[in-house]
């Protein structure tokens, strides 16, 4: 039976914000070149903001006991944002072989919001085991980033991915280091199967090259259709429920 | 209108009971604080009641369960009074897993003169006690005491958003994030499960109860709100799982508006039943609805808030406050809803009139028995000298708790950690 260590729930920040909080104008949509009121924000959103929702749900899947209304709605968003991204979702082909280490930084993004659909369902199956169980896995903490792309996201971005070791989905050696201290032990045990989810990073296409922070089409692809749910998971089934 | 304020910890929850006599509140460090309206002296007319603190008890302390290594918060996310039945008073408090029942109870005399005790309540050698005498109840200085009658423990895995009593009096139920459950005060060992909305699969969650109340007169029906900006009305005859709802009601979403946080902007934060049960009042981040039972496809009326954040969502969405749950309150005759919001200020809409106005809790800008200044925000162009431009609101400052009370045009607003209420000045 494993229990992680017991984790202090983080107080909500902004209730212990002591100093006026303000608020900035939106504004990282905006062209500088036009008048700031003739312009609305983006239908498509910036690769920032789909870096800031998945940098939330991150912290949010810190919690020790996550706040389920504020999980939902940051994924629901999230969803929403990458639905955006990619409009068109077309069935890939199957699946290819994890990546060797050291391809390109753009697919280990990829394969890191195909991993957060994982990591989210993951985390909700979890939230089910805590009824009534000894054992209760704790929210998904940093299994260990990819190496970030050259795009400059945050490191904390990545960390979602539970793909890391078993599909050569690799952790960038730098970043390692910051989350030694988070116990993992318990992500050994066979709850976590990772390597049987089926969730493999994507093959290379070719919009998968490119720099920066884009997706990659058949990751996408793979990704809405896990969403929309003609591509089972494969998980081993857990206990309770 | 006057104001008096009081001080307190974080405030988490503030509700008068049935008399509006008794004002309680509950904060993030566990503790109840009740406060009492003076009864109004004869020889000063004009000076209204004020409150004052009657009792003061630790309801809830933190606790850890070490079975899944979690602290249970201490605050207090509810209070609800049953109405009065005898000379004490009841309450229901509750934080993110267990309910208590309060018992708030005077005692102005004790007994004195016992045979076997003496004075000091030291027990007394019989051999010495040569005559009996009839204990006699003798006054004594006014203390309140409150005890925990009954503790509703281990029925919710998620966290309990809401309470409501029935007003049969002798149920009420508890919601979380995902289950509803039925209560007989009685017992507290086990509870009805009546609303459950968790997927078999986790992976498919995709919402949330967020709110829950009893209709105030019929016994058998309630209301819950969820994450997704939707009631539902539930009849508890029609199954005893009431996961197939009487009543759905929603609006559908108005395509210019739409954006990346439509949903989160859409999620109920608080449902209120009116006094009259003809309608109920649902409060999401920009707006305060009014909805007729009657009516599931659109509410009757919809009150802008502050719309003048409608344009900086991305930058709320940022700093979290775009998930900030506001609640809202109806007035004694249902005239009247009142909501918080940011930088101290609170909004007032007239159903009838269709007026608003905007009022400002903080002690800068009153002092007590000062009249309230209505507040403006300006929204862009040139700014008038009494407004406040949109930028310059405190977002640390949020008035998410409020109470009306139930007769009288007496408010009560939590502001962070300060209570203020506010009364209808008299001429």
């Amino acid at each position: 039976m494993m229990l992680s260590k017991g984790l202090k729930r983080k107080r909500e920040e902004e209730e212990e914000e002591p100093e006026k909080e303000a608020l900035a104008v939106d504004t990282w949509w905006l062209d500088p070149r036009l008048p700031a009121v003739a312009q609305a924000p983006p239908a498509v959103p910036s690769n920032s903001l789909l870096d800031l929702s998945v940098l939330k749900l991150h912290h949010s899947l810190r919690q020790s006991e996550p706040d389920l209304r504020h999980l939902v709605l940051l994924v629901n968003t999230l969803r929403r944002i990458q639905a955006s991204v990619e409009p068109e979702a077309t069935l890939p082909s199957v699946p290819s072989p994890p990546e060797a280490p050291g391809v390109a930084a753009d697919s280990l993004l990829a394969s890191s919001d195909a991993a957060l659909s994982a990591s989210m369902a993951s985390l909700l199956e979890d939230l089910s085991h805590i009824e009534g169980l000894s054992q209760a896995p704790q929210p998904l903490v940093d299994e260990g980033p990819p190496g970030r792309p050259s795009g400059g996201a945050p490191p904390g971005l990545g960390a979602l991915d539970l793909l890391g070791p078993a599909t050569g989905c690799l952790l960038d050696d730098e970043l390692e280091g910051l989350f030694e201290d988070i116990d993992t032990s318990m992500y050994d045990s066979e709850l976590w199967a990772p390597a049987s989810e089926g969730l493999k990073p994507g093959p290379e296409d070719g919009p998968g090259k490119e720099e920066g922070l884009e997706l990659d089409e058949a990751q996408l692809d793979y990704l809405l259709d896990v969403l929309v749910g003609t591509q089972a998971l494969e998980r081993p089934p857990g206990p309770g429920r | 209108m006057e104001l008096k304020k009081t001080r307190a910890d974080i405030i988490s929850t503030v509700e008068f009971n049935h008399t509006g006599e008794l004002l309680a509140t509950g904060d993030k460090g566990g503790r109840v604080v009740i406060f009492q309206r003076e009864q109004e002296s004869k020889n000063q007319v004009h000076r209204r009641g004020e409150y004052n603190v009657y009792s003061t008890f630790q309801s809830h302390e933190p606790e850890f369960d070490y079975l899944k290594s979690l602290e249970i918060e201490e605050k207090i996310n509810k209070i609800r009074w049953l109405p009065q039945q005898n000379a004490a008073y009841f309450l229901l408090s509750t934080n993110d897993k267990t309910v208590k029942l309060w018992k708030v109870s005077e005692r102005d005399k004790r007994p004195e003169g016992y045979n076997l005790k003496d004075e000091e309540g030291r027990l007394r050698d019989p051999a010495t006690i040569t005559t009996l005498r009839v204990p006699v109840l003798r006054p004594m200085d006014l203390m309140v005491e409150a005890t925990p009658r009954r503790v509703f423990a281990n029925a919710h895995t998620y966290h309990i958003n809401s309470i409501s009593v029935n007003s049969d009096y002798e149920t009420y139920m508890s919601a979380d994030d995902l289950r509803i459950n039925l209560w007989n005060f009685e017992i507290t060992n086990q509870s009805f499960n009546i609303v459950d909305i968790k997927p078999a699969n986790m992976e498919e969650l995709t919402e949330v109860i967020t709110a829950a109340e009893f209709h105030p007169h019929h016994c058998n029906t309630f209301v819950y709100s969820s994450s997704k900006g939707t009631i539902r009305l539930c009849d508890m005859r029609a199954s005893a799982l009431c996961d197939r709802h009487t009543k759905f009601f929603e609006e559908p979403e108005d395509p210019s508006n739409r954006s990346f946080f439509s949903e989160i902007i859409s999620s109920i934060s608080d449902v209120k039943f009116s006094h009259s049960g003809r309608y109920i009042m649902t409060r999401d981040y920009l707006t305060v609805k009014v909805w007729d039972l009657n009516m599931e496809n659109r509410p009757i009326e919809t009150y802008q808030v502050h719309d003048y954040l409608r344009s900086k969502l991305c930058s709320l969405y940022e700093n979290d406050c775009i998930f900030d749950k506001f609640e809202c309150v109806w007035n004694g005759s249902d005239s009247v809803i009142m909501t918080g919001s940011y930088n101290n200020f609170f909004r007032m809409f007239d159903r009838n009139t269709k007026r608003d106005v905007t009022l400002e809790a903080s002690r800068e800008n009153s002092k007590p028995r000062a009249i309230l200044k209505p507040r403006k925000v300006c929204v862009g162009g040139k700014r008038r000298k009494d407004e406040i431009s949109v930028d310059s609101l405190d977002f640390s400052k949020k008035i998410l708790h409020t109470a009306w009370h139930p007769s009288e045009n007496i408010i009560a607003v939590a502001a962070t950690n300060n209570l203020y209420i506010f009364q209808d000045k008299v001429n």
